[in-house]
């Protein structure tokens, strides 16, 4: 098929990450093409959270290499990911609760202005004026922005965490288990959101153990056991029996 | 459209309870004004006020320190001895410069540079053990409380360090004018052929170190609100993850926290000098970073960090000495004193914990 093409905008080739004797990442090669959107499924402990992490720059592998757009990445550190245009969503989010949310979509990037000619001071006005915009843009509404994180509800909290990555200009975007804390209807808003940045043309890597999730929105799924890649299916050739044979290590598990 | 249903976002108390919580240190300290002001005549007074705020200089440099560090989530309980440790310092080199023959003044700048740039050792040993060897900001810092206590003591084998230069006091405890009522007035110094026995009928106005505290917590409060510093440090208290994953050095910022510490302790170490002419160690129950800590929580800040105000922590410190000061002249016995704080501290506390989402 042509798909397989086009280039990965994000690769891993035999990416390695060995706790002391634990190998948790054993040479797992996977990538994401822009536009698509690819799930990552795996047992509790199966390595996925710690290749997230070597994605987004919080481990250093131990071997292998971290592909951008079919070069090599040098990436050390959190801020090389997000140099690269790798921004990585967390479960816990990993929003600042005590800020608002202009602050936390520019922490660490900050907008200044001068005062006086030569004193540079936060531009709050403009920070908030630009969180406005893009939650705007993604349909997004926050009662206040000048509310700090801790007064809001989870689907909002999501919502920020999202809206911060787009901001950045993404060109990957990793989401840990996005539904998990969210009710019903903001799980679907979440699913929306992320066909629209798949729309968009970002590659979206989501981790999920909620199957309807992952076969609503994933065209792409790679499934983690111990560590290794256990194997690789199209959404649209596979199905949930399947995934979860893989996931589990049986591939011949049947429920009729 | 996202976050408009289901929304489960805490309640929020009406915005008057709220404002009342967020400074009722503040209307704590107006009430005590008052309060005091009635009970004792002697309490109202521009003197009484002058000096109850000028011997808090120290109290307040220690307060502002402890602010950046407990919004980090931290707690630096070196700043009294690395205090201490400075003030002895400043006044041994200044002995040992005088005995080279240099000049008073050049003695007392060169000694205040020197310590000023020593102090910021005990906070960079300070935020290296915390962040490279992952040892937790109280017991890091206690090794330090004992260690610059130890050198301190040593230095000075136990006793106030004098014979420094007369300008040090004149300068530490100079005010900007002097007023006769009706009379005359000089700026700096008091005119030079007014005779001591009338010294009590001078207006006193202005103490240096007025402008001066001013100035450095006008900085801080600055640093704190308006810069990237200031706002990585609130950052770093309310998630440390956060603040990793939004690409911050949080080990380089937390490193630079406690330089400023204990380099504002070292402020306050050189002040100490100037105010009383000689080299004090600090005395084992003199609990200076104990009521630092008090000040900056009793303010607003919180202990598990991400909230506190460099102001806030300044009201802090003028309640606990409007309070030690108010019931001295009210002729209340002082254990009552111990007995206040506990409470207020408890309170205060107790006002984080029922007002989370207060800033």
């Amino acid at each position: 098929m042509n798909e397989a093409a086009s280039p990965y905008l994000l690769e891993t080739r035999d990416i390695v990450k060995r706790f002391g004797g634990l190998t948790a990442v054993d040479r797992v090669s996977i990538g994401v093409r822009p536009g698509e959107v690819l799930a990552l499924l795996g047992d509790n402990g199966a390595g996925k959270s710690t290749l997230i992490k070597l994605i987004s720059g919080v481990y250093k592998p131990d071997g292998g290499s971290l592909l951008v757009e079919g070069k090599d990445a040098h990436i050390e550190s959190p801020k090389d990911a997000l140099a690269a245009g790798i921004e990585t969503i967390y479960q816990d989010l990993a929003l600042a609760e005590n800020l608002d949310v202009g602050a936390n979509i520019f922490l660490g990037r900050e907008r200044f202005k001068k005062r006086l000619g030569f004193i540079r001071v936060l531009d709050d006005a403009d920070m908030a004026k630009e969180a406005k915009t893009v939650l705007d843009r993604l349909d997004i509404r926050i009662p206040s922005l000048k509310a700090v994180i801790r007064t809001l509800s989870g689907g909002q909290r999501q919502a920020v965490a999202i809206s911060r990555s787009i901001y950045w200009k993404a060109k990957v975007l990793i989401m840990d288990e996005p539904t998990a804390a969210l009710g019903i209807a903001e799980q679907r808003k979440v699913l929306d959101l992320v066909r629209t940045l798949r729309d968009q043309g970002l590659g979206v890597i989501i981790i999920s153990h909620q199957m309807y999730d992952v076969f609503e929105v994933a065209d792409r799924i790679a499934v983690m056991r111990r560590g290794q890649l256990a194997g690789e299916r199209l959404a649209r050739d596979s199905s949930p029996d399947e995934i979860v044979g893989l996931i589990v290590g049986s591939e011949t598990v049947t429920r009729r | 459209m996202i976050g408009s249903s289901g929304a489960k976002a805490p309640p929020l108390a009406s915005p008057l309870v709220r404002a009342i919580a967020r400074n009722w240190s503040a209307a704590f300290l107006l009430l005590m004004l008052v309060v005091f002001s009635l009970a004792t005549p002697n309490f109202l007074s521009i003197t009484n006020a002058q000096n109850v705020v000028h011997l808090q200089t120290i109290g307040f440099l220690l307060a502002a320190a402890e602010t950046f560090v407990i919004i980090t989530g931290g707690i630096d309980l070196s700043i009294g001895f690395v205090m201490g440790l400075c003030s002895v310092s400043a006044a041994k080199l200044m002995q040992l410069l005088m005995a080279r023959g240099l000049p008073d003044a050049t003695t007392v700048v060169l000694a205040s540079v020197v310590v000023l740039l020593l102090s910021l050792l005990p906070g960079l040993v300070n935020g290296i053990v915390i962040t490279r060897f992952k040892v937790p900001p109280f017991i890091a810092t206690l090794g330090m409380w004992g260690i610059a206590n130890g050198i301190a003591l040593k230095l000075c084998d136990g006793f106030p360090v004098a014979g420094l230069p007369d300008l040090l006091p004149r300068v530490g405890n100079g005010y900007l004018l002097y007023v006769l009522p009706g009379n005359f007035l000089s700026f700096f110094d008091k005119p030079p052929d007014f005779p001591d026995a009338r010294i009590r009928e001078l207006w006193r106005l202005i103490p240096f170190s007025l402008p001066f505290i001013v100035a450095v917590l006008g900085f801080l409060a600055f640093r704190l609100s308006r810069t990237a510093f200031g706002r990585h440090t609130y950052a770093i208290g309310g998630s440390m993850d956060a603040s990793i994953r939004a690409g911050i050095d949080v080990d380089r910022h937390l490193v630079k926290v406690y330089v400023l510490s204990s380099f504002l302790a070292g402020i306050a170490g050189v002040f100490n000098v100037f105010q009383t002419g000689i080299g004090n160690y600090t005395t084992f129950n003199a609990s200076y970073e104990f009521f630092a800590v008090a000040a900056v929580v009793i303010g607003g800040a919180s202990l598990t960090g991400g909230k506190g105000r460099v102001f806030g922590s300044a009201v802090g410190v003028l309640v606990l000495a409007f309070l030690e000061n108010g019931l001295a002249i009210s002729g209340v016995q002082p254990f009552y004193r111990y007995i206040a704080v506990g409470v207020l501290l408890v309170f205060a506390v107790v006002v984080d914990k029922l007002f989370p989402d207060l800033l």
